[in-house]
């Protein structure tokens, strides 16, 4: 047996069966092999991110499943630092040959710049909040256990003449960093999704949840959501593109306000590309509207610590409409003469930082209430293809999907053909009237954020399609 | 890694499947960014592992490790069996494949300079001279430039008897300038926006751009655009540069013509397609002049399409997809192919990795060059307005209605480029906009652009895909709506 063979049955020994994920030690073996051999080929420092993943993914359409996956990764990401310089490799191949050649692959990169002064040394040992976010109900779901969820959604479908497409998916994954400087950082969740979108004829419904735990939300419920929902948009009414008020669903609110996160990032104000640039502190948006980053709301997922291995700090963005703080990397905050908040990401990269973990502040209406208010206007149930038009104004663009209704006098009176929007986000949230309790919304455009139902007044519908 | 793969496809058949199809691959990629005269990435990554897709009790079944040892792959064949036979649980028809030959081959793209033989001081020296050049210009607040390469290596097997093993070297670049003024935001890149060119090619490509040579030219431009008017609100002529055409072509003919979101498919994301298959043959699609085809073919250029098999073990075509304006075929696999009445796949299955499901997707879809030189095109346009390099787009989930906005325009008055405008955007339906195209420029300005970043799938799917185009034209088209009533 060569060396190399033995130090790979040592490196990754505890590998375990497709579904599984290796135990905290296995990770730190992993890293602490890396961080040894780094030591041996000369770097300075080194820092290591182990990511493992076991994710099974059941598609439908047409009734039936067409799609039905199973994946396991794990990856080894290493960043060296020498004499002033870093650069990263990353691998998944954990024997210790390819290690080796992971770390001489990162020097080699490394020493290929010029000396970067704003280089910081690598963070020493740190404590972080402990986060409870793996549940075993989630873990267990077995590939018959969707299936037979499907199933039942498509048999739903069946009998009310629809077509149902869509997705169940459940898995769990892990991440840790540690470094030369005794710094160890570890975490691990689960998650769970179910989207459905419901078919009739020409019309569409949709309906989507996910979360840490399973049992938080009902496949079979939604099903019936998007099938209730898609009776109504049969024969749309074609509307003329104007200014209308509308109540946006929270999917709907999250995929648009999910744009706004790089704003906060105290780099993309420096490199004045983001909408931020100059209005920190003024009155931007409505009195209601108060966003918080915050990886430790129970409707919120993620490691409790950033890419460099900091703590990640709750950060009050907006204050009753004003922008009242950045979130930074140890380097920006050191250029701001600011403190890190603990949202930096892997480095070497030009992007800094971002929150990550939005929360938005609710209020006390509801979809009902915001219909009953309503004397002329458009129940929004998803946005899609969403871009940025104009970055400094926040203007985007995109359509209305799966569900678009006409609100008058206080009740929906029909469904109405979709629209293209092209909207400034700035203006859409000095223009929200009413707020409904916020929630775990989840989305295609953007990642999930805890947001509410909003109604808004003057919204911009430039342009209507065929259907 | 055969050795790997046969093994898989044995377990599979053991376990119940009837059909069964693998592939180990290993990506390598490089990454450099620099960014105000500063570098940003500088990073490399490798990925090697083996995805093994299984037909059982009529359905199918997906699974992928990165554990590539014989227990390790065992374990991922069974595991696909399982998978395969919960789906059946849920199945509402048996799978139909139409056939195809056993392949046995070897096949690498072609490249004159491997561009990680190519020192890493030389390339990060590239790049730090044309950051430098852009931030010469006054006005100019943000450089931003970037350097990709990949080498992808597949080898593919199958129950039918296929062993391909394939290698691609793909390279890309780009670069870009940000001024901020007042309250205003304008960028220009080149040769394209979100990441530049990309194409099937070595160091070579990298080196037939000239970014340090083009620097000034954007970053003025990026600058001058505070300047410049904005572009009116109107029905007018519009000339689309070549690479924001080929943004066009991927959106509003490339993904409509996927045959599994015709079929539904796709219907909770992605989305389906207006193209209903009784649209075949009949459509008027576009104008007369308009011919555009799907080809993965060597022959057709270096573009992300391009391969000699795709991964499905199906050797690389060329369809017809609009022949005269007419709407005349789809992209298939070997599942789908039957109900278009064609007797084998098109050829266009694809995957991103080796843990994820290959589906159809775009190959090269191009629109051939037709007979105009540019200047004589801008010489023959009265009125009209030239947009260049995409900076959004946007369109509807079934491919009817799209929006677009360029990075920089230009006035054309009398047959000639009389003024920069900012902010241009033009919106439309899909058929509409195709048949209003009156001329199409020829094959010397005609380039094989790469889209590195096309998403589909669930779990998603990042993919490459080629698009030739050379400037058209196109009659009564809406302009800026995209900063209408703002």
């Amino acid at each position: 047996m060569s060396a190399a063979t033995k130090s790979k049955n040592r490196v990754a020994a505890e590998s375990k069966a497709a579904g599984e994920l290796l135990p905290e030690r296995g990770i730190r073996r992993i890293i602490d092999t890396v961080l040894g051999l780094a030591k041996k080929t000369g770097a300075d420092q080194a820092e290591v991110h182990v990511d493992e993943i076991a994710d099974a993914l059941t598609r439908f359409a047409n009734n039936g499943i067409h799609q039905n996956v199973a994946e396991h990764g794990l990856t080894v990401s290493i960043r060296t630092v020498a004499d002033g310089r870093t650069a990263r490799t990353t691998t998944n191949r954990v024997d210790e040959d390819s290690l080796r050649a992971a770390i001489e692959s990162s020097l080699a990169l490394a020493q290929s710049q010029p000396k970067d002064p704003r280089l910081l040394p690598l963070l020493g040992k740190q404590r972080y909040r402990s986060v409870n976010r793996f549940q075993k109900h989630t873990a267990s779901i077995t590939p018959e256990d969707r299936a037979r969820a499907v199933r039942r959604a498509c048999d739903h479908a069946i009998k009310q003449g629809q077509v149902a497409a869509g997705i169940f998916a459940t898995g769990l994954s892990q991440a840790a960093t540690g470094n030369s400087h005794g710094l160890f950082a570890a975490y691990r969740e689960t998650h769970a999704e179910f989207s459905i979108t419901m078919l009739e004829g020409s019309a569409a419904s949709w309906a989507k949840a996910n979360s840490a735990d399973v049992r938080a939300f009902d496949p079979q419920k939604l099903a019936q959501r998007a099938s209730d929902k898609v009776h109504l948009p049969v024969n749309p009414r074609e509307l003329p593109p104007g200014r209308y008020t509308v109540i946006l669903e929270p999917s709907a609110v999250l995929d648009l306000v999910g744009f706004l996160f790089y704003d906060f990032s105290a780099t993309a104000v420096e490199d004045k590309r983001s909408c931020l640039t100059d209005r920190m502190g003024k009155q931007i948006f409505g009195k209601n509207i108060t966003i918080v980053d915050d990886v430790y709301h129970p409707l919120q997922l993620g490691a409790p610590f950033d890419g460099e291995g900091l703590p990640r700090q709750r950060v009050l963005l907006v204050q009753r409409g004003v922008p009242k703080n950045l979130v930074y990397s140890r380097t920006s905050a050191k250029a701001a003469r600011k403190k890190p908040t603990g949202h930096g990401f892997h480095l070497p990269n030009e992007y800094g930082e971002a929150p990550m973990n939005l929360v938005f502040s609710g209020g006390d209406s509801s979809l009902e209430k915001m219909i009953a208010s309503t004397n002329r206007g458009l129940l929004v149930t998803r946005l899609w293809y969403i871009r940025e038009v104009d970055p400094y104004e926040k203007v985007m663009t995109g359509m209305t999907r799966d569900g678009l209704f006409l609100v008058e006098n206080g009740r929906v009176t029909s469904a109405a053909r979709n629209f293209r929007f092209n909207q400034s986000l700035l203006e859409m949230l000095r223009n929200v009237e009413l707020l409904g309790p916020a929630v775990r919304a989840t989305g295609e455009e953007a990642f999930e954020i805890v947001v509410p139902a909003m109604k808004v007044r003057d919204f911009h519908f430039s342009e209507v399609t065929k259907f | 890694m055969y050795d790997l793969a046969v093994p898989a496809l044995d377990t599979a058949r053991l376990r119940g499947a009837t059909y069964s199809d693998v592939r180990v691959m290993h990506l390598r990629q490089r990454d450099l960014t620099t960014k105000n005269g500063k570098v940003g990435t500088l990073a490399q990554s490798e990925s090697i592992g083996l995805g093994i897709r299984v037909l059982a009790n009529g359905a199918w079944g997906f699974a992928s490790t990165d554990r590539l040892t014989r227990e390790g792959v065992a374990a991922c064949a069974a595991q696909a069996v399982s998978i395969a036979k919960a789906s059946a649980l849920a199945k509402r028809s048996e799978v139909v494949m139409v056939p195809e030959d056993a392949y046995v081959d070897s096949w690498q793209s072609p490249f004159r300079k491997d561009p990680f033989e190519i020192p890493l001081e030389t390339q990060l020296a590239l790049l730090l001279a044309a950051d430098a050049e852009m931030r010469r210009v006054k006005g100019v607040t943000l450089t931003e430039t970037d350097l990709q390469f990949r080498k992808i290596d597949s080898w593919f097997a199958s129950s039918l008897g296929s062993r391909i093993h394939q290698r691609k070297v793909i390279s890309g670049c780009g670069i870009a300038a940000t001024s901020f003024q007042g309250d205003e935001i304008q960028k220009r890149s080149y040769p394209n926006s979100f990441g530049g060119q990309h194409a099937l090619q070595g160091y070579e490509l990298v080196e037939s751009l000239d970014l340090v040579k083009n620097a000034p030219r954007i970053a003025e431009e990026a600058a001058a655009l505070h300047a410049a008017p904005q572009c009116p609100e109107k029905t007018g002529t519009l000339i689309l540069g070549g690479s924001q055409l080929g943004l066009q072509i991927h959106e509003s003919i490339g993904h409509p013509i996927e045959l599994d979101r015709v079929l539904g498919e796709e219907a909770n994301f992605a989305g389906t397609s207006f193209l209903t298959l009784d649209q075949l043959h009949h459509l008027k699609y576009a104008s007369d002049i308009v011919n555009v085809v799907a080809d993965a073919r060597l022959d057709h250029g270096p573009g992300l399409g391009t391969f000699a098999y795709d991964d499905e073990g199906v050797p690389a075509q060329c369809t017809d997809i609009i022949k005269d304006g007419e709407f005349r075929g789809y992209l298939s696999n070997r599942e789908t192919a039957h109900l278009v009445g064609l007797k084998r796949s098109s050829g266009t299955m694809r995957t991103e990795s080796w843990n994820r499901l290959p589906m159809i997707r775009m190959t090269n879809i191009s629109l051939l060059p037709g007979t105009w030189s540019l200047e004589g095109l801008i010489g023959d346009t009265d009125d009209g307005i030239l947009m260049d390099t995409n900076r959004s787009w946007s369109i509807d989930d079934r491919r009817y209605q799209f929006q677009f906005s360029t990075e920089i325009g230009w006035e054309i008055k009398g047959g000639r480029k009389v003024r920069m405008l900012k902010n241009p955007s033009y919106s439309g339906i899909t058929t509409e906009f195709w048949n209003s195209c009156d001329a199409i420029c020829s094959r010397d300005y005609w380039t094989l652009w790469g889209t590195p970043n096309c998403g589909k799938g669930q779990p998603m799917q990042t993919m490459g895909t080629g698009h030739g185009a050379s400037p058209s034209r196109f009659r009564n088209v809406r302009i800026g709506s995209a900063f209408s009533n703002q």
